[in-house]
């Protein structure tokens, strides 16, 4: 019982890190990541998020009909954000100024419903909350290790200390957008490499698992394969 | 005279130097994911400026005559609601009125309303304390921007489902990159509209 729940909480960290094997959350994984204060920062931000609307879905599981779920989730979810976003202004000024509009657009991130509709609705609380720990965990080591990457190529510090003497200049795109695109196609193609090695699934293409547009989505692969067909 | 440039520099700014997908990083799901063919990328990004311009038209007055004055913090979760009820609503409207249209973009309206594009924009349009038509404006060159990098994406994705690509940059690694090197050369617009 108990290395079950070990499992599931390291679960989200390595085997299924969000950002790096199930691909969710990107918008926000190469927007913040200019500092690794603001991975920092936006991956607890995030986890909270993930751990109550985790243990408030779970809870709720039983009662929420099936047809309206999605709504009900993304109207939780955006109640903890709220909550989350007042703290944050309230409590760190900077970080919220830093993180802007991206704080509030946590309501959309994928790995938070996909963590609702995939484990929460489906488990009990204790395991949800330990999933929705691990993945927020998962999610803050990786944001941060992004920003590290950036930071350090771009600012020549790291978490606003200096560690490349002022003498090299440091290489301001790695923290402008193109940056943030290069540096994550890089990380994936890491921890496939690594995947490949241990003879796990390579990613290749974004995590769909659990997104309510699934549906949709697969409709629109089809149609694209049709699309394919006629030419 | 003066409202014509703001205008015309709001439409650039969205469009090229500011772009939603490519400097913003908002919207990046559909960009990678539904870009793979020109026709499914151009449908998408026309559903998605659709939405935006009309989520504007309704979050904008929204804000400004029921939530200020002490109820600000119910942003995040009327908006997101409110979108919800907008895209259900369209593809109600569509598929009783304009079957055709809906055929064509029918499916790609459940993708939109997690779409961090739209909220963004509708947050963006409040943040930088725009006026109506102002924000109006400023979604419609959203989702212009947004329909720009989707076509010019998924050009350069069906020239690379054909490249010999080494085999630990196949797949997403690869994309990724392909998106850095599009960003790339939106930056060299940076100062037009200043």
């Amino acid at each position: 019982m108990k290395s079950k729940a070990l499992s599931v909480f390291t679960n989200g960290i390595l085997k299924e890190n969000p950002v790096l094997r199930l691909v969710l959350g990107t918008c926000p994984t190469l927007a913040v990541t200019t500092a690794a204060i603001n991975g920092i920062g936006m991956g607890l931000a995030a986890t909270a998020v993930l751990v109550c609307s985790n243990v408030a879905i779970s809870l709720l599981r039983n009662i929420i009909p099936d047809k309206v779920r999605i709504p009900a989730f993304i109207t939780i979810i955006a109640g903890f954000v709220s909550v989350v976003q007042m703290l944050v202004k309230a409590f760190l000024p900077s970080i919220d100024k830093a993180l802007g509009i991206y704080l509030p657009l946590i309501v959309v991130n994928c790995i938070i419903l996909a963590r609702a509709e995939m484990f929460a609705s489906k488990n009990t609380v204790l395991p949800s909350a330990l999933d929705g720990l691990g993945m927020g965990i998962g999610f803050t080591v990786t944001l941060t290790l992004m920003g590290t990457i950036r930071e350090l190529f771009g600012a020549g510090s790291v978490f606003g200390l200096q560690l490349i003497p002022d003498a090299v200049e440091p290489m301001i795109i790695f923290l402008l957008p193109p940056g943030g695109f290069f540096v994550f196609g890089v990380l994936v193609a890491l921890s496939n490499a690594i995947a490949r090695r241990q003879g796990k699934r390579v990613v290749e293409h974004l995590g769909c698992e659990g997104c309510p547009s699934k549906g949709a989505c697969e409709q629109c692969e089809n149609a694209v394969k049709e699309g394919k067909a006629d030419e | 005279m003066n409202s014509t440039t703001t205008i015309v520099s709001i439409l650039l700014a969205g469009i090229l130097t500011s772009n939603m997908v490519l400097s913003k990083f908002l919207g990046i799901c559909p960009f990678l994911g539904v870009s793979k063919k020109v026709n499914t990328a151009l449908s998408m990004s026309i559903a998605v400026t659709l939405v935006m311009v009309i989520s504007t038209a309704v979050t904008w007055p929204i804000y400004h005559y029921l939530l200020v004055g002490g109820l600000e913090y119910l942003e995040t979760i009327v908006f997101i609601l409110v979108i919800a009820a907008i895209v259900q609503f369209i593809e109600t409207v569509l598929k009783k009125f304009m079957p055709p249209i809906y055929k064509a973009l029918g499916i790609y309206l459940p993708l939109i309303t997690t779409n961090c594009a739209v909220l963004g924009i509708t947050m963006l349009n409040i943040t930088n304390e725009l006026d109506f038509i102002k924000s109006l404006v400023n979604a419609l060159a959203a989702g212009l921007g947004f329909m720009l990098a989707m076509l010019l994406f998924s050009g350069v994705r069906s020239k690379l489902e054909t490249a010999d690509v080494p085999e630990f940059l196949k797949g997403l690694p690869i994309t990724l990159i392909a998106a850095a090197i599009v960003s790339l050369s939106f930056l060299g617009f940076a100062g037009i509209g200043g």
